[in-house]
């Protein structure tokens, strides 16, 4: 029996940019030990989602609870995993340099990584068979290897709960299957992932629970409940017509 | 005057440690704003100094009777005005429509424009405002004019620096590489961005004297991108922008002493881009000549494919 507290539970939750909103009174509760994926059309929100909870992005309202206390006193219970692009993968560092910012919460202030700070990136660099990059510069890794690096990172921040924004965008598929095997092996460990994914496809076999949002949450719960036609209909169906406004005609016209 | 005279001057000795200090300081402070993508913000930062410099001229010329042009007012000055247009730009930026960069122009005009405008009238002010002789320096630099006091507070503000930066080291670096990791690993981001602005600003008020406000901006971006060139380690990479900086201002002292025509803080700042025009043209991975050579075999493999030829 996983225990009853949910790993997030996020209430009323309401994100604007300028007067526009982009989440609407999200609730939202994720059970501990499962693989939980956030789905939805572009522009729907689920990247905001995952950084609103975090407290990247300010939101309107509503409250977040992470393993049932307010996120302020619980933050370092979530390591987050953020979008590739969103990197500058030309600074100067290399991979066990940026595995061992990992071990920097825990370090807090002025305190600097030793010698079990590196032993520990060293084995998180060897459980997603890194060990060989570990010397080597960021830039010079391949999409699927700096995902791995940024896994490896999360590891060594030896949190309960994961986020991860788009692991498996510009992966190569034995990668992204290497990946989910690693993201279910933790779940059996006792750990909760959050995934945001692009690819409906895969949704019945990587995940344990989805979340169907735009804008708002149209269906959420375990896989077998309510990933059904009804809920993906809805969920996109609402996307062609709010996008419609504000997207340049091409990308509309090549998208259907 | 011969060469050896020169380094048993005191007063050169003053300037060239100065100038030595100014280098590696604004240098190791500059691979952080560098790699934050923050050399339009410094060069704002850097213009805008100067009207802290009038206001605070005048300030002491109003308390005292005489203007003053130590560092130890001029400097701290130099800081407030950085600042403010700094913080105006943002404040611009988010409750108007105005875009960042056109924010940072604004700023830079009003503060700027303030500045030269403070400058003029207090040179043509009859009665003759006391201390205003060699004001106009404070825009392309007079390292000669540089006393024992000021090199007092040019070497405070460098302490600081490189004591923030060595004492400091693993939250800069974070701050720098990942602000959302920062903020997630449990850093009080908030404080760190407002060290950063005050790192950059430090690097950059601490040369209004020997390079100018004009020129200044140049000593935090070269040395930095000069060193990211040569090392692909943060760590080192500030250790080497601050050791060209260094080199940059002995050079610059150095020469501008030996002969009578070259002004100091131009000849630091073309040294700087000596260095930096020669490492981006030899670096051993990223450099012009190394990209030519790897690129040659594939022209002449496409040289092939137009032929119709097949590879060998």
């Amino acid at each position: 029996m996983p225990p009853p507290i949910p790993a997030i539970s996020v209430k009323n939750l309401t994100v604007a940019y300028d007067a526009q909103p982009v989440l609407w009174d999200i609730d939202l509760s994720i059970r501990q030990q499962v693989v939980m994926g956030l789905v939805g059309p572009n522009g729907a929100g689920k990247s905001t989602l995952l950084k609103s909870i975090l407290g990247l992005t300010p939101k309107l309202a509503g409250e977040v609870l992470v393993l049932g206390k307010p996120f302020e006193s619980n933050r370092k219970q979530i390591s987050y995993v953020p979008q590739r692009s969103a990197i500058d993968w030309d600074f100067p560092t290399t991979v066990l340099d940026l595995v061992m910012m990992g071990t920097y919460g825990r370090l807090g202030w002025f305190r600097r990584p030793g010698k079990k700070e590196r032993a520990d990136s060293m084995a998180a660099l060897d459980k997603l068979s890194m060990q060989e990059f570990a010397n080597r510069q960021i830039s010079e890794l391949s999409g699927g290897q700096q995902q791995r690096a940024f896994l490896a990172r999360a590891f060594v921040q030896d949190a309960p709960i994961y986020f991860l924004d788009e692991p498996f965008a510009g992966v190569d598929v034995p990668t992204e299957r290497e990946i989910v095997a690693l993201l279910h092996e933790l779940r059996d460990s006792g750990k909760t992932i959050v995934v945001v994914q692009h690819d409906l496809k895969t949704v019945e076999t990587y995940l344990d629970q989805v979340t169907l949002i735009n804008q708002q949450v149209v269906a959420s719960g375990d896989v077998a409940d309510v990933f059904n036609d009804e809920a993906i209909d809805q969920a996109y169906r609402s996307e062609t017509s709010a996008q419609a406004e504000e997207l340049p005609s091409q990308e509309i016209s090549s998208d259907q | 005057m011969g060469c050896l005279e020169f380094f048993t001057d005191h007063t050169f000795r003053t300037v060239l440690i100065g100038t030595t200090a100014v280098g590696a300081t604004s240098g190791a402070v500059g691979c952080f704003a560098y790699l934050r993508r923050q050399s339009l913000v410094g060069d704002v930062i850097s213009h805008s100094s100067l009207f802290g410099v009038m206001l605070f001229f005048l300030l002491s010329y109003w308390l005292t009777g005489e203007g003053s042009k130590s560092l130890f007012v001029l400097i701290p000055g130099a800081m407030v005005a950085g600042i403010a247009a700094l913080l105006l730009s943002q404040t611009i930026v988010t409750k108007t429509s105005v875009r960042e960069d056109s924010g940072l122009g604004v700023m830079l005009a009003i503060f700027f424009g303030t500045g030269i405008l403070l400058l003029r009238w207090v040179q043509k002010a009859s009665p003759p405002i006391p201390g205003r002789r060699g004001l106009q320096d404070y825009l392309f630099g007079m390292a000669a004019s540089m006393t024992q006091s000021d090199l007092m507070m040019i070497g405070i503000v460098a302490v600081a620096m490189f004591g923030t930066i060595v004492w400091l080291w693993k939250e800069l670096k974070v701050f720098t590489f990942d602000p959302m990791l920062t903020q997630c690993l449990g850093f009080r981001t908030r404080w760190l961005n407002v060290l950063m602005i005050v790192m950059l600003v430090s690097g950059i008020v601490i040369g209004i004297q020997s390079i100018g406000v004009v020129l200044m901006i140049s000593m935090l971006v070269t040395p930095a991108a000069a060193a990211r060139q040569w090392t692909n380690s943060l760590g080192k990479m500030v250790i080497l922008a601050s050791f060209i900086g260094a080199l940059c201002g002995l050079t610059g002292t150095i020469a501008s002493a030996l002969t009578s025509n070259l002004p100091t803080g131009p000849v630091i700042v073309l040294s700087g881009v000596a260095v930096f025009g020669i490492s981006i043209v030899f670096s051993p991975s990223r450099g012009i000549l190394v990209t030519w050579l790897k690129q040659r075999p594939v022209d002449a493999l496409k040289r092939t494919a137009v032929r119709g030829g097949k590879p060998r």
